[in-house]
């Protein structure tokens, strides 16, 4: 075998609080398009930022071409062939398509940039990817998955020996997913090297040769990508015990208090229907982007142009804005903890009282004593570590705002509480106290419904199960009456492989 | 108030406590206490230059120069603290004062005018509100349209005349006094709307949610807050003390010409954002603007008492202004830098850029 172009050995990366990568290592051969699989969360993504030099690790090596290397940035990584496709598209939209392909990397004519041996470059590399595109448009008129192409053929441009990409297909359609593996295919008759890192199944088995799993930021296991590895390869994805960090009480699931009816919403979400019962904790699983969270937005009256009924403790109501979902005890914790979920300049007291501000200030004029009375007793039963209530919430550690936000939303005294990603990015003991706690207030009577991408914590935590993809509930499931095997199936759109 | 606020959490769980230097230093670095010392600079330095600063009656007579100004920053500071600006304010004076001279050449008596005043200057910032507040344009854009709207009908029916003729009783307010006292009555009025505007402000829902939409509009919507309604309320709000300043300052001057309170609006947002108010939003109180108000309206004073010239005393006002930008973000940085030092060591981990 070849000697390989990318080893790395012992990689670790440590933030704060999380080790999001722990003792990884990964080889990567000439001609190979090697698939990169994980959950969310798995670290896959922090360690393509430490192959591109956009963070440095923690500890370990990075061999490129058998040289021990480390890039200080990106633009490093790039001068040494090595080129990054990302999830969101990092283009100037106000920029032309050629200006963004050659984005640090202008050709030059003595110590002029040559705009027109630029341009026929970039025609030349449309056509090669057969895109029918216009070298000087300007980014912001391409269509999205027009522009996630350019941003291909601008990883293209540099002649780069290593290929990453990260999730590329999220934004294509089908013509264009025909292309990328037109292009993929090209490279690795270059003898280039491909990491490509995806959720889903069928692409990986179309196109990758070999596969390396990663779970909760350490490595698992490789393989050749061949008929009879998908089953290895969910099981390594997934397969870990269920232990402590799932407290979940058992609970006498009552009557119903949300009904949820032909709910869609054009481009987002369509047919759905659940019930959601006092006690009971709904999970929601799927992957990004399967209309989960919009979901969730519509129930709480953020976003308007939802159709369907939604029947609340038996009456019909029409959600026109969040206080209208909040006078009838619906909560909802935002996935986006920093732009949503609390105002970070602010103090604890302040971000705690501000949905119930106006119940706790008669004529308007605000208590002081009310307002550290609500903080004293939701702050103290969530536990929160602060130096005081009165410091601003961005001085706290992720967890500890995270649990600012759930105190925040408990202050309302919700009947449904709605939690979106509760614990994506915060530490394993905060995380741990917040399940205990779902399931303490689940006991009381309070309806959840569980949002999450984790499929350790929707099996761990969840009564009942849906499965969303691509807009529509796809399955549903009772607790412990299913393998994450079948759920990440639906959630892939892979039901009907399973045979049975 | 820190110990008072201090004394209801759990100590137990307290991570680290603050000492009484690091409140020292918080204190003396706070904006306010910054222009308080300023002002007290001013008055030493002026007081040696001319003995007639430091004199009650001037020191009253003076306010006349800056009160409306200073009633116009009053609901700017919501505007400002909720990340909006509205920079047709002078141009609503304008239009307002125009509609009360139109009006009293019609005949109307004093009370009359005054209504006049009020609802002509509430209705240009109703105006203002729908585009922001309902069609979610941006302010600054907007504001900038109507100013040319506003100031362009009495430019388009004045052209170069002016309406001259108020009625006998309508001077009391722009030139008038509280009783026999030496306090004038534009002066009394802002001190009053001050106190109205600090209570809503620290003391009210509405201005509790003014800080939660400026630090985060996102956020606030997500909290149940009715983000468009209080844009559009403080565009009103806005509006109706444009006319408060046009009633005062028709009734000072005893007349309307379409350039009436030509850049008053740039002077009503340099004394919010000197007083310390975030020009992004989120951040700054009363105290720090009324003392601005202050600073500013003495400089003048001052300067004109030693036949300064205007210009130095534009150029003094810029320098200021960068100041007042400068400082709180100099402040800010280092405290960000030191919480990122003590992160570090505390953590003995690396940080990510």
């Amino acid at each position: 075998m070849s000697e390989p172009i990318l080893r790395l050995e012992k990689i670790s990366k440590y933030f704060p609080g999380i080790k999001a990568l722990d003792d990884v290592h990964l080889v990567l051969h000439p001609g190979e398009v090697h698939a990169l699989v994980g959950e969310n969360g798995a670290g896959k993504s922090t360690l393509v930022k430490i192959i591109t030099g956009v963070y440095q690790p923690t500890n370990g090596k990075i061999y490129y071409k058998g040289e021990d290397l480390h890039f200080a940035n990106a633009l490093e990584a790039q001068k040494h062939g090595i080129a990054a496709i990302h999830q969101e598209a990092s283009m100037f939209p106000e920029l032309t398509v050629t200006e963004n392909i050659f984005m640090g990397h202008h050709i030059k004519n003595k110590r002029r940039i040559d705009w027109k041996e630029m341009r026929k470059h970039t025609a030349a590399l449309l056509k090669k990817m057969d895109l029918d595109i216009n070298p000087v448009t300007l980014v912001k008129n391409l269509s999205t998955a027009e522009r996630h192409m350019v941003e291909i053929a601008k990883a293209l441009s540099i002649d780069a020996d290593l290929v990453i990409m990260d999730e590329p297909t999220s934004a294509l359609s089908l013509r264009e997913i025909d292309d990328l593996y037109k292009i993929i295919r090209q490279l690795k008759e270059a003898g280039k090297a491909v990491l490509f890192i995806s959720h889903k199944f069928d692409e990986i088995f179309e196109i990758c040769d070999k596969y390396t799993v990663f779970r909760d930021g350490k490595y698992i296991g490789e393989g050749p990508v061949e008929e009879s590895a998908l089953d290895k390869i969910i099981t390594m994805m997934v397969g870990r015990s269920l232990d402590q960090m799932f407290p979940k009480a058992e609970v006498k699931i009552t009557d119903p208090i949300l009904e949820v009816k032909n709910f869609s919403r054009t481009g987002y979400f369509k047919d759905i229907n659940f019930t959601l019962r006092k006690g009971e904790i709904l999970g929601f699983f799927g992957l990004v982007g399967a209309g989960r969270t919009e979901i969730m937005r519509a129930l709480f009256g953020i976003d308007k142009s939802a159709s369907g009924k939604v029947v609340f403790d038996g009456n019909l109501v029409t959600i026109h804005n969040p206080k209208a979902a909040m006078k009838l005890g619906i909560a909802y914790i935002p996935e986006d903890r920093h732009e949503q979920g609390a105002i970070q300049d602010m103090s604890i007291t302040h971000n705690i009282t501000l949905p119930v501000i106006d119940e706790l200030s008669p004529f308007g004029v605000t208590q002081k004593a009310a307002e550290q009375e609500t903080v004293q007793k939701y702050g103290t039963l969530m536990e929160i570590k602060a130096a005081g209530w009165d410091v601003a919430v961005n001085t706290l550690s992720g967890g500890n705002q995270q649990k600012v936000v759930i105190a925040k939303w408990l202050a309302t005294h919700p009947k449904v509480l709605i939690m979106d990603e509760p614990t994506k990015g915060i530490d394993v003991a905060t995380k741990a106290a917040v399940h205990q706690f779902v399931s303490s207030m689940a006991e009381k009577g309070l309806a959840v419904i569980l949002v999450s991408s984790e499929l350790p914590e929707i099996e761990g935590m969840s009564d009942r199960i849906m499965v969303m993809h691509e807009g529509r509930i796809t399955a549903e499931y009772e607790r412990n009456q299913v393998d994450s095997e079948t759920i990440i199936r639906a959630a892939t759109g892979n039901l009907k492989e399973q045979g049975a | 108030m820190a110990g008072y606020k201090k004394s209801l959490v759990d100590t137990s769980r307290l991570v680290s406590d603050k000492t009484t230097m690091s409140r020292i230093v918080d204190f003396i670095t706070r904006w306010e206490f910054i222009i308080f010392a300023l002002i007290v600079f001013e008055a030493i330095v002026f007081s040696n230059l001319t003995p007639y600063f430091l004199d009650t009656f001037n020191l009253l007579n003076t306010t006349f120069n800056f009160s409306e100004k200073a009633i116009l920053a009053l609901p700017m500071i919501f505007i400002i603290l909720s990340g909006d600006i509205d920079i047709s304010v002078a141009a609503i004076i304008a239009l307002s004062s125009f509609s009360m001279g139109f009006a009293a050449s019609h005949g109307a008596e004093t009370g009359t005018l005054i209504v006049v005043g009020l609802v002509s200057g509430l209705a240009a910032g109703l105006f203002n509100g729908v585009f922001v507040a309902i069609l979610g344009m941006p302010s600054i854009a907007v504001t900038l349209a109507t100013q040319s709207i506003f100031r362009g009908i009495p430019q388009a029916f004045l052209e170069d005349q002016a309406y001259t003729h108020y009625p006998e009783g309508f001077g009391y307010f722009g030139q008038g006094y509280i009783g026999n006292t030496m306090l004038p009555f534009e002066f009394f009025l802002f001190l009053v709307l001050a106190v109205i505007t600090g209570f809503v402000l620290h003391k009210t829902t509405y201005g509790r949610k003014l800080y939660a939409i400026g630090n985060s509009a996102t956020a606030s919507k997500f909290s149940g807050i009715p983000v468009r309604r209080i844009r559009m309320i403080n565009f009103a709000l806005t509006g109706l003390f444009a006319g408060i300043a046009a009633v005062l300052l028709t009734s000072r001057i005893g007349s309307t010409r379409p350039n009436i309170a030509l850049g008053y609006e740039l002077e009503a947002i340099t004394l919010v954002v000197l007083g310390g108010v975030s020009i992004t939003g989120g951040k700054g109180n009363i105290v720090g603007v009324v003392l601005a108000v202050f600073l500013l309206g003495y400089l003048k004073f001052g300067m004109a008492l030693l036949n300064m010239s205007a210009k130095v005393m534009i150029i003094t006002t810029g320098a200021l202004l960068i100041v007042a930008v400068l400082i709180p973000e100099f402040i800010s940085m280092r405290k960000k830098k030191n919480k990122l030092k003590k992160q570090k060591n505390d953590e003995n981990t690396e940080e990510v850029a």
